[in-house]
């Protein structure tokens, strides 16, 4: 299983897929991964993005415009897996689209692909009876998203549910960058620790490499979400990758 | 797709309608779900709770409302004889105020201070801000930028009212961005803030605790026509957006096998995808999803991705619709039909001409099916119509749809 965070603090880089488009997605996604990345995860973009803020609202409004499918997203990974071999694989998708294929279909097709895991945004523990024995049938790890507001009985039951590694919110609210890691990020990581060794990894707003020492501190793992589609939305198509490969090496300082 | 696909929930979780229903929200709002659930429970069982609501229900927004007996539609179409159960009469124009009322003082009990919503009509908006008024809370209201167009004396009727009118620009930019919106603000703010979400859409517990508030529209109708006309009626027709004043009215016939329950949805301008809110419509309709916390029947295109809806009425022009009617309409307890935006306007004008009631263009919808519906039964049969909301706040469309600044309106 290539969900490993070697060095410290692993990175997880978010991109939403298929914007600009897909094949732009695959050669940023492979720049981020030589530039130290060690998880990608790839967004579906769906229609109504109630989780994200502006930045990924409109990556996904872009990516939806382009007609990216799931099935696009999930030939996407396919060929990342076959050109690198060693890096971490995660689809990240509102329920939609994957009630749509099909749950069984779905997490068939993401295996086959050679996805190490999946995270549904609006999948809360209680309703996954289905999914989580569909992961578990095709060695899938499902990822949960905790929160600051989550009390610890679900921290201990998203804990129990998710495999590969727990997604710690680091704040309320959606996605967007912000000034620094909020206070209640350490503190959701320290209550979680109680439940899991599973390694944590933080996200929602971490936009620097300052973020990113402040994160390695008391996680194991950054994700970096809106603001490398932030950085995409500004560089022209033929230089992105480029500016991602080189935002992303400078993220551990 | 068949609801046997549906995402299993590990065990019987509350707030399923059948296979329909659930929680599919972010984690971040999983505490606050629960919380309210508590809460909600709490109220219910209170009697407290219920004198204060039942008082408000009836000194400040003029409950029970009148079943009224509309004779003249009645003897013109020649059948059924139709009464109108006038929710158009309470206070803020539509039965909207039922569940904003219920929710504003669950709200207060619960400490909090500030409250956000959604609207498409304007009218859930305009209920929600009018409580807030009442009750002094803050008041944030959030509104696709094409309904604030469209339905533009309720952003000012709100604004009055004090609340803060936010216009939303994405998708669609009507009810399902405003809720999409709503949802962000309340994730965002969760800590502090109550939302009011205007029908029986959402996450447990929302689509039972609205369904419940606006229960008392089929309680008293009940007991109404049972005074009337000695007996039950054959038929009840409902306009159904997110299905609250539907789900309303028919829940207490529920167990009277013999009494029709008939939804109407947004027919809109065509039977294409995009053209239409007809969510269970048999082509071009919705098929099982999950949409803004609830799983039930979403248009969307095949790769799963919402569809643009369309109706003349704002509060229909929805792409999902409540769970429980999900459930109702495979049972086949209770049965749906689409209106299209030309029938709408017509029975708007016929209920204006013959009964000087103008109703509102959501209420319309289910007009129409009565004025197709009443001829083909007997005179001793009852069609009850919920007659949800009046007209007014429609008036700059009917005057552009129905040419009133011209000579063609006297000629109809
Ligand atoms: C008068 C009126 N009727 C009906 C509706 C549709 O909502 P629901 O189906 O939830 O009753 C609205 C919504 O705005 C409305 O204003």
């Amino acid at each position: 299983m290539p969900i490993n965070f070697a060095k410290k603090p692993g990175i997880v880089a978010y991109l939403t897929a298929g914007d600009p488009d897909l094949a732009s997605t695959k050669s940023i996604a492979l720049a981020a991964i030589d530039a130290g990345a060690d998880v990608i995860e790839l967004g579906v973009p769906f229609s109504d993005p109630l989780a994200d803020g502006p930045v990924i609202q409109r990556a996904s409004e872009r990516a939806v415009a382009k007609g990216t499918r799931l099935t696009d997203v999930l030939g996407l990974a396919k060929e990342l897996r076959t050109e690198r071999p060693a890096c971490g694989l995660v689809i990240f998708s509102y329920l939609n689209p994957v009630v749509r294929l099909g749950m069984e279909k779905f997490c068939a097709a993401a295996a086959e692909a050679g996805a190490d895991g999946v995270l549904l945004t609006d999948m809360i523990v209680e309703e996954a009876g289905e999914y989580l024995e569909s992961m578990r049938v095709h060695g899938l790890a499902p990822i949960f998203l905790a929160a600051p507001t989550s009390p610890d009985a679900r921290l201990k039951a998203i804990a129990r549910a998710s495999k590969g590694f727990v997604y710690a919110i680091s704040r309320v609210g959606v996605t967007g960058t912000q000034q620094q890691v909020a206070g209640d990020a350490s503190e959701l990581v320290a209550r979680l620790r109680q439940f899991t060794e599973l390694p944590i990894a933080v996200g929602f707003g971490i936009s620097n490499a300052a973020h990113v020492k402040a994160v390695g501190e008391f996680a194991d793992a950054a994700i970096i979400g809106s603001a490398l589609v932030a950085l995409i939305e500004k560089t022209a198509p033929e230089q992105a990758a480029a500016a991602v490969g080189a935002f992303i090496a400078g993220l551990r300082g | 797709m068949s609801a046997a696909t549906v995402v299993n929930p590990v065990s019987g979780v509350a707030g399923r309608f059948g296979a329909y229903g659930g929680r599919y929200v972010p984690e971040t709002l999983m505490a606050a779900l629960e919380e309210l659930e508590v809460a909600y429970a709490e109220a219910e069982a209170d009697p407290a709770f219920h004198v204060e609501l039942d008082g408000l229900l009836h000194h400040y927004c003029g409950r029970p409302t009148p079943l009224y007996y509309a004779k003249r539609l009645s003897e013109q179409l020649g059948g059924a004889k139709i009464y109108l159960k006038r929710e158009d009469l309470l206070h803020t124009g539509a039965h909207k105020i039922n569940n904003a009322l219920g929710q504003g003082l669950l709200a207060q009990r619960m400490g909090k201070q500030r409250i956000i919503a959604e609207t498409g009509a304007g009218q859930h908006g305009v209920a929600t801000a009018t409580v807030c008024a009442l009750l002094g809370l803050e008041c944030v209201i959030y509104m696709g930028d094409e309904d604030m167009r469209r339905q533009e004396l309720n952003v000012y009727r709100m604004r009055l009212l004090g609340a803060d009118v936010r216009g939303v620009s994405g998708g669609s930019a009507t009810l399902k961005d405003a809720i999409s919106e709503a949802m962000r603000d309340w994730v965002t703010n969760v800590r502090s803030t109550y939302y009011i979400l205007g029908s029986a859409l959402g996450a447990h517990p929302y689509p039972t605790m609205v369904r419940n508030f606006h229960r008392v529209i089929g309680i008293e109708a009940r007991q109404q026509v049972l005074e009337m006309e000695g007996k039950l009626p054959t038929a009840i027709v409902a306009c159904v957006g997110g299905g609250a004043n539907a789900i309303g009215a028919f829940y207490e016939f529920l167990p009277d096998a013999n009494v029709q329950l008939i939804g109407v949805e947004a027919g809109g301008r065509g039977t294409a995808l995009g053209e239409h809110a007809a969510r269970f419509q048999t082509a071009g309709g919705g098929v099982p999803g999950v949409l803004q916390g609830t799983y039930s029947y979403v248009l969307q295109n095949d790769a799963g991705q919402v569809s643009l809806t369309h109706s003349v009425s704002a509060g229909l022009d929805y792409a999902s619709v409540g769970p429980e009617h999900a459930m109702l309409h495979d049972s086949g307890r209770a049965t749906y039909v689409s209106c299209n935006d030309a029938d709408a306007l017509a029975a708007t004008v016929t209920l204006s001409r013959t009964e000087g009631i103008v109703p509102a263009l959501e209420s319309a919808h289910a007009v129409a099916e009565a004025i197709r519906l009443a001829p083909t039964m007997a005179t001793t049969d009852v069609l009850m119509v919920n007659l949800s909301g009046r007209g007014d706040k429609d008036m700059g469309i009917l005057a552009r749809e129905l040419n009133l600044q011209g000579a063609l309106a006297h000629a109809d």
